[in-house]
């Protein structure tokens, strides 16, 4: 049963090119950089491949915000919080196996502490030390926080711009929070000078390649779970309490447990997403709670396509490559501008994002090619104008 | 003395009442809903057998969506009593509740899903588990196409289930939620103008179709349109000012002198 469900979540042609181009990518980028020589035109460097390892997080925080956003109408603005705390989980990590190795040399206490005078560790670094109880964290974290959020949001009937401005107010608040030395997470510098990641050194050339490697496979697994919740009735029903919540009520459907459902997910696969993050860029601090971050996440959805999951990928790393290219050299100080630019450009001329138009164009095509092959026995359908996707 | 009394007929009352909410399928009684001042329900009693139809006729502002809106759960009374089956009370439960005991309502404009296709439309109103679970993995996904051929059949929109609901005509968007009444299978259904906007052919076929589904379900159907009213044959009531201003038959309410003031003006 579950198995045929993922079948036919997967197979249909955008996934397997999605999928396909991913795992192609991820190969050509991994063994580019570990096989070819140096000076070869193909060759990646491993800057890059860190680069590209951020871009695949960001990726993963953009079909999460999808999932949310897209299929259910929620309009998250800050879905950076969950991201961050995921990260923050495992920062925590990183720094309990710095060990003697800090500044101060501490066998237990991370260098931040010592620096404070604290004599023993918080409770609430207790745990982290372990593995296995980090990543569970990395993911229990930000859930619980979704949990409780979305409990009181939707039980309450928060939605739209209502709910857009309590996440956001959810974020700051936490970026506040977190920039206060005594919160016991290191205050304005954040976690950082990390060393080793389950025995092997953060720094090192293998780590690197294999922390993309991870990355691009919880990308996939992130995207086969978001397909496989689109495509079962649970998702219609998402889809049908995006564009007309009070007639799901009226139909009998608890709309407050399929949003938190769906909001815990969401911000789950955000933690993981945010964890794999950290030893990637080498840091973790309050600034990425701030809400630019969660807006800019909106962006990328709303440039690759919402409702399309691929699209909310492509999205992440087309923005963010535009980003590196742009915020360094001559256009540096305009990027800001070009951020808010091509988000009303996309507004305007693209509605439905690249990936969006682009299914929109085929399904055209597809339906043309049909009609020209069949006899004309399917009766002759209004065109689709003015097709139901609503703006909310 | 006379308080004794009093409380004694009020009693009396109170149990004439009780014995009749036993065998209805719908019992208002005495509620009063209040926005910001403005009664637009006033002290309403109503009450629906079984297996009857019921038309409800009024001007504007004379209270019809609001009586729907308490019956359903949406607004609570600020008193009264509101029984469905004569044990289950309304005002304490919500709208997903409301509907799982066997309340069906069409909106005054009509909402279906545009997105989702018209089969899925029904897909997703047929009676069964609605839980979360059921919808991930469990029985929302083993719904036969069989269950869902019969119910479009039934509002000839058979050829159209492959297409997105958004696609359909006015009319046909009203039979499309009148189809997914049908499917959650509810003991009673509330219809808000159900042929708005439609030409005199549909609207024909509506009321054939709603005097089909009387026969199976209990119905309240809320209507501005007289001839309509007229052609579905059913006990009238009509509301003014949040109160029911005269009931009976469509001859008898709409000669009522009372009625013709309210809708022809003073």
């Amino acid at each position: 049963m579950i198995t045929r469900m993922i079948v036919s979540a997967l197979g249909d042609r955008g996934s397997l090119v999605f999928l396909g181009l991913l795992g192609v990518a991820a190969l050509f980028v991994a063994l580019s950089n570990l096989l070819l020589p140096p000076g070869s035109a193909l060759h990646v460097p491993i800057h890059i491949v860190a680069l590209l390892g951020k871009y695949v997080c960001y990726a993963t925080l953009a079909v999460a915000l999808d999932l949310v956003w897209g299929y259910c109408g929620i309009l998250s603005l800050g879905h950076g919080a969950f991201f961050a705390l995921g990260g923050y989980a495992m920062g925590m990590y990183l720094m309990r196996q710095v060990g003697t190795r800090g500044v101060y040399a501490d066998p237990v206490l991370p260098d931040f502490m010592v620096f404070l005078n604290w004599k023993e560790l918080p409770w609430f670094w207790h745990g982290f030390d372990s593995f296995p109880f980090s990543m569970l964290m990395v993911a229990l974290v930000p859930g619980l926080l979704a949990f409780v959020f979305g409990w009181f949001a939707f039980r309450s009937r928060v939605t739209g711009v209502y709910l857009s401005i309590i996440t956001q107010a959810m974020t700051y608040a936490l970026m506040l929070a977190f920039f206060r030395n005594d919160m016991g997470f290191g205050g304005n510098n954040g976690l950082t000078d990390f060393k080793d990641i389950v025995g092997f050194n953060v720094q090192a050339q293998p780590t690197r390649i294999a922390l993309f490697l991870i990355s691009v496979a919880v990308l996939a697994l992130t995207y086969a779970v978001a397909r496989v919740l689109v495509t079962s009735t649970f998702g219609k029903v998402l889809v049908a309490i995006r564009d007309a919540e009070s007639r799901a009520r009226f139909l009998g459907y608890r709309v407050e447990s399929y949003k938190l459902v769906v909001f815990v997910v969401s911000a789950c696969m955000a933690g993981v997403a945010g964890a794999l993050y950290v030893p990637q860029v080498g840091i973790i601090n309050p600034g990425e709670f701030a809400p630019a971050n969660s807006i800019e996440a909106v962006i990328w959805v709303a440039v690759g396509g919402r409702g399309t999951l691929t699209g909310a990928a492509l999205g992440a790393v087309v923005v963010n490559a535009m980003k590196t290219t742009f915020t360094s050299g001559l256009l540096a100080p305009y990027w800001l501008f070009m951020l808010g630019g091509l988000f009303v450009l996309v507004t305007l001329a693209l509605p439905k994002g690249i990936v969006g138009t682009l299914q929109g164009w085929f399904a055209k095509r597809g339906e043309a090619k049909r009609v020209e092959t069949s006899e004309p026995s399917p009766p002759p359908e209004a065109p689709a104008a003015g097709k139901a996707e609503s703006a909310s | 003395m006379t308080d004794a009394l009093l409380d004694d007929a009020a009693q009396k009352e109170a149990a004439a009442r009780k014995a009749s909410a036993k065998g209805s399928v719908l019992y208002l009684d005495g509620v009063s809903v209040s926005f910001d001042g403005f009664r637009a329900l006033n002290e309403l009693s109503l009450v629906l057998a079984p297996g009857e139809m019921r038309a409800i006729i009024g001007p504007n502002g004379a209270g019809k969506t609001t009586m729907m809106d308490v019956i359903t759960g949406k607004t609570r009374p600020d008193e009264g009593e509101v029984l469905f089956d004569g044990t289950h009370d309304l005002t304490m439960l919500d709208e997903a509740e409301i509907a799982n005991l066997g309340i069906g309502r069409k909106f005054q404009k009509p909402t279906v899903f545009e997105f989702h296709t018209v089969a899925d439309n029904i897909r997703l109103a047929l009676k069964g588990p609605r839980t979360t679970r059921s919808a991930l993995f469990g029985a929302r996904n083993r719904i036969p196409d069989d269950a869902i051929d019969e119910v479009l059949s039934r509002v000839r929109l058979i050829e159209h289930r492959a297409r997105p609901a958004g696609d359909l005509s006015h009319g046909q968007k009203q039979w499309l939620e009148i189809g997914m009444l049908l499917a959650q299978d509810p003991k009673l259904l509330l219809v808000d103008e159900p042929v708005a906007g439609m030409t005199d052919a549909e609207t024909e076929d509506t009321a054939e179709l709603l005097r089909e589904i009387a026969t199976r379900h209990s119905v309240v159907v809320v209507e501005h349109d007289m001839s309509f009213v007229r052609a579905l044959g059913v006990k009238v009531t009509c509301l003014h000012e949040g109160s029911v201003l005269a009931e009976g038959r469509i001859d008898v309410v709409s000669a009522d002198e009372r009625v013709i003031e309210v809708y022809l003006g003073r």
